[in-house]
């Protein structure tokens, strides 16, 4: 990276050390776009805080348990999962065209976008790092299995593995399969088994404990 | 293989550093100004020369397409963002995102869906062949399934085409489909023979088999 200077970095041995370089990029950025009356450093507190705190895996959680409790709702999910997911108060930014795909026991599916890093934001919140680097984004297309090793998920031989790229605007939430022994739960205890991953493809919904 | 295993972070944090708020926010912020559209953002981040892209963390990336999209709409420069301190009287935005602004703008998206009058070619079911094309412009058509066979499994509507949007010639909507193919279509020998991959894709992109 070009030479910058960085009188806020105290260690001395910034250039090749890419956090302490960013760091003061981005805050050399965010001043001058300050100064240049552009942003408001308000409203980038706001964004850090709605996606810290109001938007993330909990909300995709919630459409899942309602899609193993509600039939109905299941079948709407399946029809116009944008609504769907709507009536439960999640839209907006990468996840406004969203489509539900249900794993079976026939099936399984994983969700992947190899051209960069499209991830249903408005159910599942920001991506891990790992959604965003090249192994997954190169390997989930080709060695699924393998990929799913190493989250030490290993499935039945026979099972279909199906890959979305997410290669348009389209946003894929994965609906796991219902654990077993989970018949009586309500919504609240199920989507307590739902994990970031489950939605993604990299886990299944978790044993009834 | 390739870029050998994914490591997934037990745990992980929604950020590892405090910059890496700031270019979330930063970005989504001059995202607001109307200058670009995400097509053309993409298109930047697409083309940080590729050792650095392949070596940069996620936000890396979209600082350093973020500082080419705003030298190239007048809003900032590179050499400002190394002085630290604005030079020069930036381009008008068509908005600036203001604090009380972020839970709308957040709320609403960008839809890129777009009404379209033609009716579409294929329907579910049609057997299809992906172009061979090798743009040197903007294509959401991943180089895996240039040249492929498969079969539309949906038609999922008409939306905003990415190739002539990123470069500043309109959206030009077409219709988008669910393309399905084996494993062995676009891996070969040795694909595993449970795996199915399917891309969205725009109609220009599919010729009818």
């Amino acid at each position: 990276m070009e030479h910058h200077h960085d009188d806020h970095d105290h260690h001395g041995h910034h250039h090749d050390n890419r956090y302490s370089d960013m760091q003061a990029r981005v805050r050399a950025l965010e001043t001058v776009l300050s100064e240049k009356g552009l942003i408001d450093p308000a409203a980038i507190d706001a964004i850090v805080e709605t996606y810290e705190t109001k938007i993330g895996p909990r909300n995709g959680a919630r459409v899942v348990a309602k899609a193993w409790s509600d039939p109905e709702f299941r079948a709407w999910l399946a029809a116009d999962a944008t609504a769907a997911i709507a009536s439960l108060g999640f839209t907006g930014r990468q996840g406004e065209h969203m489509r539900a795909v249900f794993n079976t026991p026939e099936t399984h599916n994983l969700v992947v976008c190899t051209l960069c890093s499209c991830y249903p934001w408005a159910v599942l919140g920001l991506p891990p790092v790992w959604y965003k680097a090249p192994a997954y984004r190169s390997r989930a297309v080709i060695d699924p299995r393998g990929v799913l090793a190493e989250f030490g998920l290993v499935l039945a031989e026979e099972k279909k593995i199906r890959i979305w790229d997410s290669t348009a605007e389209l946003r894929y939430l994965v609906i796991p399969e219902r654990p077993a022994g989970t018949e009586g739960m309500n919504e609240e205890t199920l989507s307590t088994l739902v994990s970031r991953d489950a939605m993604i493809g990299t886990a299944l919904a978790g044993a009834a404990t | 293989m390739g870029f050998g295993p994914v490591s997934p972070e037990p745990n992980e944090p929604y950020f590892h550093a405090e910059w890496e708020k700031r270019a979330l926010g930063l970005t989504l912020s001059c995202g607001a100004f109307g200058a670009w559209n995400i097509d053309e953002s993409r298109h930047a981040r697409e083309n940080i020369p590729p050792a650095t892209y392949l070596s940069a963390s996620y936000y890396e990336i979209w600082i350093r397409a973020l500082e080419t999209l705003l030298e190239r709409h007048g809003f900032a420069s590179r050499t400002e963002v190394d002085g630290g301190h604005r030079a020069f009287e930036p381009a008008v935005p068509k908005r600036v995102l203001t604090a009380d602004l972020v839970a709308g703008v957040l709320a609403r998206g960008g839809p890129c869906d777009r009404p379209l009058e033609s009716t579409p070619l294929f329907k579910p079911g049609d057997r299809v062949r992906t172009i061979n094309s090798n743009p040197e412009t903007h294509t959401r058509l991943p180089r895996y399934a240039r040249a492929k066979t498969g079969t539309i499994e949906a038609v999922q509507g008409s939306f905003v085409f990415p190739d002539a949007n990123a470069h500043g010639h309109g959206e030009n909507p077409q219709w988008v489909y669910t393309v399905v193919f084996n494993g062995e279509e676009i891996w070969g020998q040795g694909a595993d023979p449970t795996l199915m991959v399917s891309i969205d894709a725009w109609e220009s992109y599919l010729e009818r088999l």
